[in-house]
Order: structure tokens, then sequence, then C-alpha cells
């Protein structure tokens, strides 16, 4: 087999790339940086697109301009720089174009500082830009994932025409992992609502303009349409030993990595805990989540921000079974056994 | 009416169904609005140079949100004053495309002010018309940052002031102070001579698009008699005495005839190609899985720790890399966020056989400190039990614990001696796989190269390696303690972990 040992935001390249992404636009900033690096230097030779854009609003501008060109686009930025690409996210979503944008996620809010944090997930899960539009978000937890996710990112925004999120952290980012590689390459079809600018194309519009509140209100329904189909069909998750658990503990990104290793550390004390790892934050596991309620099991939920995808557990559950939770902010991540200690509270 | 003749181009549509299903030949905007006659004019260009087809509009949000209910080319509808930067995504996409973006002054010359100058710089091979009507017209008459002075607006109520609202922004003669744009032109559209020399303007600035020149801006002084309050009239003579004294109708830049025209060309590679391009298949093939190997190998927990320029991270790199061959389960992470201390550069590793699940190492298993600072932040973390490896050319003190297996060794030294101090890393790798068994020298050694361009630097780095080995060899009786058997089981003989291959 062949594995490359690579950054996780460096994954994300040659994943997009590999899913036929021939253009990045983006703003450097850390930990994402990488991301842009490794665009800037793997897609010129290859006939593809690297501009660095003047800003993050003009970046996220440039990659509408070219997912209605047809073609699919990446950028990438973290907290700050995500705040400043609502809106073009808005437009995209309304235009009901496809694209791929990456969250390295920064701790906040405002300058705050360059260490790992999970303080966007509102703004990206929820929202964030205006107008009641969703983004498909998928969260990985390893190299690996940065790049399977960046090429499921790609598929998903196409099959629904919208953008996808691929919310990573600081140190899902920075990390080195052996990654495989599919050794083919997608190649992108043309698509009919696209503008290539040749004859055949010219009568497409892609706009998010509607002139009767009918037609933004049928407008809107599609989308809910669209998001409620996701709900059915995309939901994605991971679960380590929830069969017999009493405690389950959830959480995403770098966080489930640490939690892996608390259940690793607690079986062999004896102790029935298992892990829930949303892999999709939207669509959630919520139908899962219940059903592990309804099993009569309670819940950890630990994350690097202030209680934001504790919501929808709580929204999923109905809180229906106690649900605890242990947070860190500002960069400060829980060591292994500080999220062991927390967990043997709740668990016999 | 503008609509009579707006109909005649072809490059328009002769109903504006987009508009609405009837009484569609008239178009939404205001009886002596500028926008009507700058539409025909690009129309008509566009009809002149056969472009039509190959064309996509850009509009704004402004008035002029709605030019797709008329051009019959490619639209897409920007947010607000974002339009050079999707112009930019759609001409980088389709270089041989005609992309015009068409903007108020509102939309270019204010919220959009970042992004027109940034395409302008760098000289995009496209076309920007800028329709300057000193005003707000979609909103309702506000005050734009190209309103004149002492101008009433529904924002100015007391007249523009100098104090308060800055000048009026003369956009034409801020771009042509760059290198990059290779037409910048100011036209009016108040009386028939002016409507004459802006479609010339018009034209050219789409055909230097076609002959691959760069970046075209012509600026449209155009009435907007509803948020002037004025009448069409009323308004063109307002154009002609009050906007051309301030903005004054003149080519700012041309280097039309000179320029070289530039054609990209789409580039298509091969798979095998790419995947090369990509830097993949860089490590070659896994070794063959060794299952009594990877069976038996305890997850090991490492912190490398030193100032920049002593290889810290990379020695981490090469340790994880060679575990990967191994095909052992690895990870990497450099001293990030909290993790950084006094200074130094760290890199935490973790090689397992089974998925890992944290890869921070927090109480590691062996620690290599290349420094003191490294050493003082990290002595206390080392799991008891667990292995140190010390730099003795530069760290001079000895560990304050005795529950750790200790080894002073004088990595910058030997790498001096071999001519190469920056080495230390490579030396420091063969003595630690040489101490530890834990991975074979040869995997070490074969990826060593990978990350070294000159030849003769390669043969000097596995030089190194060998000399680390040597040393434990010569210095080192055996292990007094393992690293991850448990303290209860541990010999004073060397757990060998793995067979040597
Ligand atoms: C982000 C944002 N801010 C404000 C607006 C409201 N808005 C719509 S058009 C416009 C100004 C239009 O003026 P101009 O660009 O000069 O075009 P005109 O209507 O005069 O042709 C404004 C402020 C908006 N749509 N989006
Ligand atoms: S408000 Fe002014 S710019 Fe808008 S359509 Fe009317 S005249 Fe034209």
């Amino acid at each position: 087999m062949q594995k490359e040992l690579i950054k996780g935001n460096e994954a994300v390249v040659k994943g997009a790339i590999l899913a036929g992404c021939s253009q990045y636009y983006g703003y450097p900033i850390t930990p994402a940086s990488e991301i842009a690096q490794a665009a800037s230097r793997y897609l010129p030779p290859v006939g593809g697109t690297f501009i660095q854009a003047e800003s993050e609003v003009a970046a996220i501008n440039m990659v509408y301009g070219a997912a209605s060109a047809g073609m699919r686009a990446l950028t990438a930025s973290s907290g700050p720089g995500i705040s400043l690409k609502q809106e073009g996210l808005s437009y995209i979503a309304a235009a009901e174009l496809p694209c791929v944008v990456v969250d390295v996620m920064r701790a906040g809010p405002g300058l705050g500082n360059i260490w790992p944090e999970q303080g966007d997930y509102h703004q990206v899960v929820w929202g964030g830009g205006h107008g009641n539009y969703k983004c498909v978000v998928l969260a990985p937890n390893c190299a690996q994932e940065m790049c399977d996710l960046t090429m499921l990112a790609f598929d998903l925004a196409d099959k629904y025409r919208n953008p996808a999120i691929v919310l990573a952290d600081g140190y899902v980012g920075q990390m080195m992992e052996p990654v495989v590689f599919p050794h083919k390459r997608v190649k992108v079809p043309r698509r009919d609502w696209a503008l290539y600018g040749d004859a055949e194309s010219k009568r497409n519009v892609i706009s998010s303009i509607h002139m009767s509140t009918e037609s933004l209100e049928k407008h809107n329904n599609k989308l809910q349409g669209k998001y409620a189909e996701m709900e059915r069909s995309e939901v994605r998750f991971q679960e380590i030993k929830t069969e017999d658990a009493d405690l389950v503990l959830v959480g995403y990104g770098i966080v489930s990595r640490l939690l892996q290793s608390v259940v690793e550390m607690l079986r062999a004390e004896g102790k029935r805990v298992g892990l829930l790892r949303p892999i999709t934050l939207f669509p959630f596991c919520s139908k899962r989540l219940s059903e592990l309620t309804t099993q009569g099991k309670h819940f950890l939920v630990v994350e690097l921000s202030n209680g934001q995808m504790l919501k929808d557990v709580q929204l999923a559950t109905k809180e229906a079974t106690p649900i605890h939770f242990y947070n860190r902010m500002g960069g400060a991540v829980p060591s292994v056994d500080e999220l062991a200690n927390v967990a043997r509270k709740y668990v016999k | 009416m503008a609509s009579n003749v707006l109909k005649k181009a072809e490059s328009f549509f002769d109903h504006f169904e987009r508009w609405r299903p009837t009484q569609n030949q008239t178009t939404h905007y205001c009886p002596g609005c500028g926008h009507g006659n700058a539409h025909k004019l690009i129309a008509e260009a566009l009809d002149d140079l056969g472009l039509a087809d190959r064309s996509i509009l850009v509009s704004p949000v402004g008035c002029s949100v709605f030019a797709y209910y008329y051009f019959d080319v490619g639209n897409v509808q920007a947010a607000h004053g974002r339009a050079p930067a999707v112009a930019t995504g759609l001409k980088r996409s389709h270089p041989q495309s005609i992309v015009m973006t068409y903007q108020g002054d509102g939309d270019l010359a204010s919220i959009g002010g970042l992004e027109i100058l940034h395409a302008a710089n760098r000289g995009e091979n496209m076309t920007v018309f800028f329709i300057n009507n000193a005003i707000y017209g979609m909103t309702g008459g506000q005050m734009a940052a190209t309103s004149l002075i002492g101008m009433k607006t529904t924002t100015s109520p007391y007249g523009r002031s100098v104090e308060n609202d800055g000048w009026p922004l003369r956009v034409c003669e801020l771009l042509a102070t760059l290198p990059a744009p290779v037409y910048i032109e100011r036209c009016h559209l108040a009386d028939a001579k002016g409507i004459m020399s802006c479609r010339k303007a018009v034209k050219k600035a789409i055909k230097n698009q076609a002959d691959g020149k760069g970046f075209s801006f012509v600026e449209i002084l155009a009435p907007c008699p509803t948020g002037w309050k004025m009448t069409p009239l009323e308004a063109e003579k307002w154009v002609k005495e009050k906007m051309i004294p301030y903005y004054p109708i003149q080519v700012f830049k041309d280097e039309s005839a000179t320029r070289e025209g530039r054609f990209p060309q789409p580039r298509e590679v091969a798979d095998d190609e790419l995947w090369k391009a990509l830097d993949l298949g860089l490590f070659g093939e896994t070794h063959p899985y060794d299952e009594p190997f990877v069976k038996n190998f305890s997850t090991t927990h490492f912190k490398f720790a030193g100032f920049g320029g002593q290889g810290v991270l990379t020695g981490g790199v090469i340790l994880a890399a060679a575990g990967m061959q191994e095909n052992l389960e690895v990870s990497w992470i450099p001293s990030y966020g909290p993790e950084m201390r006094g200074g130094t550069a760290n890199a935490s590793v973790v090689l397992s056989k089974d998925p890992i699940g944290s890869p921070l190492v927090v109480n590691p298993d062996v620690l290599v400190a290349m420094n003191d600072p490294s050493l003082d932040s990290f002595e206390d973390t080392v799991r008891p039990g667990g292995i140190v490896f010390v730099n003795s050319s530069i760290i001079a003190r000895k560990l304050r614990r005795s529950d750790v297996d200790v080894i002073y060794v004088p990595l910058t030294d030997i790498a001096a001696e071999q001519g190469l101090t920056a080495g230390a890393n490579a030396v420091l790798l063969g003595a630690l796989m040489e101490y530890t068994k834990l991975l074979p020298i040869a995997t070490i050694k074969e990826i060593i190269p990978l990350g070294i361009k000159r030849k003769q630097l390669i043969d000097a780095n596995l030089r190194l390696v060998d000399a680390g080995v040597e040393w434990i060899q010569n210095n080192v009786k055996g292990r007094k303690q393992s690293v991850t058997v448990p303290p209860s089981k541990q010999t004073a003989a060397t757990p060998v972990m793995f067979p040597e291959k």
C-alpha cells in the first residue's frame, strides 16, 4: 500500500485536486494557511488557478464566480475569515451553487489567538450569514478524513448544489498522519445550469434575487426541501462501544480523538462508556441520539466551545435522559486524564 | 423612450420576459435614466464585435441589478460591490469568455472599493463599466462616495460637506496610478456627442479583452433624474454643468495599441502526471506486513523538544514516517497553541499498533531534550519508567528525577565531528533506535533521503545515523528499563521489542 505522511491541511488540497477541484481563492490565516500554501504549490502546475485574494470577502466571491462557471472551487480560512465569508455563503446557497469551504477553527472571539477551539460551530452549522439557508458541514478528526471528507464535500455540494463546509480545528489541520489517496481523479461534468462563456450556456442566469413574495417563498421552500433531504440521506456518524454503554461521550473533531482514548481508559477499568462522534454536523445525528436516549443512555458532551453543539444534542434528545457537559475554551485543550476524571463522575 | 432604441441590439432580448410576461418591451428604469443608454451601448458593442455568445455580464446590487432582464448573454448577479471578485472567478475559470462587470458608484466606489482596486491591480483580463450617477438610486437617493460637495441627498440633507464626508472620489484617477490596467476612460451620456464617444470607449474596452490585453475600465457619468429630483432634461444639464467640471471627461490611460495580447490556454494533465505533481507515492510501498512485530508493538509516546534549527520537528516526522512504513499507526503534531513553552519548538509523536486516540503527548514515554528550556519544560512530564535522551553537548545539568531512564548523549558534538552541526537530529534517531530497538535503523535511513535534495547531504546524514548507533553500542551497556512495559514487569535486561530486520 502507498501511504503519505502528511498534514491534515495539505491533505485537504491534494484530496480536493483529486476530486476535480481546479480553483482555489483564499486569504492566509493561521492555522489554515498551509491550505493556501499547498494550493499555490500544487494547482498551477496541473492547470488550476490559485489566487491570493485581497480579503476573505473577495475570496468567497471569486469562489462564487468560479462555481457559476461550473468549476469545483475551494477556499479555506479560520474564524475571523469565516465571519467575512458569511455574506458570500448566503449568496452561494441562495443561488444554489456548489462549493467547498474549509474552516480550520482557532480560538476566539475577536482576534483571540491561533490555538485550537470549536467556537465556529454556531456560525458554520446554524448559519452565520443572512436568510434561511444551511450548509452541509463535515467534521474530520484525522488527516485521512481531511482528504476524504473534502472529497465527499465536493460530491455533496454538487449533489445538492449547495455550499459544503469542512469544519476542522487547529490540531486536525496541523497534525501529520498517514493518508491513503485514491489513485484516480474525478472528472467534473459539464453542468447544464452553469456559464461557460459559450452559446449553449448563455441563457443561464445565476442570481439570488426574486421579485415576488410568491417566488421567494417558493424558493425558500425548495431550499428547505433540500435540507430535509440531507437530513434523511446524509447523516454520518461514528460509534465506538455504545451498544452496552451507560454513558455515551459525544464530541467531534480533535475532541473525539481525546474521547476515544477516554473510552479505552475507562473500558479498561470495566466502566461501560462509549463514544458517539458526529461526522456531519449538519445534518446532525439527531435520530441516532434520540434512539440512544430511548435506550436510557446518559450523555457527556465535550466541546472546545460554550455549549454550541450541546444545544443540538439537547434538541435531539429532548433531554429525556441526563446530559452532562464539559468544555474548555480559549485554546485550552483538556488532557485525556482530565476528561476521564470528568467521565468517571457520571458512570459507575 | 429608451426602450424603442433598446430593442434594436441583437444582444438584447426582444421582449424582456425575465422582467414580466406582458408589457415587456420597456425597461424597469425611470425615464431619463442613464442605465438604459449605457446598456444599449454595451449591447451594440457586443453585436459589432460578435461576442455576445462568449459574454458573461456580472450585474451589481443597485438599480442595474436586473441587467439580466435585458442582455441575451450569460448573466451572474453578484453581492453588493463584489462583482470584480465574482468576475475574477469566472474569467479565471473560462479565459476564453468575455467577462464584464457593470457597477454603480455605491457598488464600486464604496462597498466594493477593495475588490475593484485589486482586480485592476491584478490586471484581470476583464471589462468594467462604472456608472457614476453621484447617488444611490436603488435605495432612495442616499449620498454616494461620488456625490458632489454641497449635494443634497436623503442622507446629506444639509449638503455633502468635506468636513463630514470627505471629497467626492475620482475612481479613474485612482486606478490610473496602477501599472496593470490597459485602458481607463471617463465619458458621459449627457448629450449626443458624449454618447458617441462613450460608444467608442465601451467597444474598445470590450475589444481589449477579446484581444487578451487586460483590464479595461470605462466610467460613465450618467443621469439619475429620480434620485436627483429633476426632470430628464434638467438631469442632463446637471451632468454637464456640475459633474463634468469635477469629473473631467478624459482618457486616463490607454496602452491598447502597444500591449501584447495574452491568451492563457487551458491545460489538462494525465492522471499519472497529476499523481506525481501532487508528490504522491513519495514514500513508495509500505514494507511487508510483519504480524508479530505489529501485534507486539506497545503504544509509545514521544516528545521531541529543542530550539528551531536543531531539527526536532523533522526528527519527529522521520520517526513517524518510519513507523508508517512498518505498518504502525502514527501521528505527529507540532508544538502548537498552549503546548508551546519556553520558546522551544516541540513535536508530539505517537506510534501504536492500534488507531491513535489523542495525538497530543502530555506524558511522554520518551522525551528528547535538545536544549535546556526543553528539559526544564518537560522533565516532569515524562511517565515514570520512561526514557529521556539529553543532548549533553548543550545541556550541562543532570536530571532531577531518578525514576526515569536517562541517556546523556553529546548529539551536537557527534554531529559537529562529522562536519554537520545541523545534523544532531540524525545522530539522535540512530541513537534512539539503537537504544530502544523500536524501529529498524534501515527504515529510518530509507526515510531520511526523501526530505533532502543534495546527494552529499544525504550521505552525511546517513553517516550521522550510524554515528548515533555506534555511540550507543560503545557507551551504553544495556537498557535499564523498557519504554512501554509496565514497571512491575521490567527487568534489567534489554527487552528487544521486535526482531531486528
Ligand atoms: C451589503 C449591502 N448593503 C447595502 C445594500 C443596500 N443597497 C442596495 S443598492 C445600494 C446602493 C446603490 O447605489 P449605486 O451602486 O450607486 O447604484 P444605482 O442604484 O445608483 O444604480 C445599496 C446601499 C445591499 N443590498 N447590500
Ligand atoms: S433611481 Fe436613478 S439610477 Fe435608478 S432607475 Fe431611476 S433614474 Fe435610474
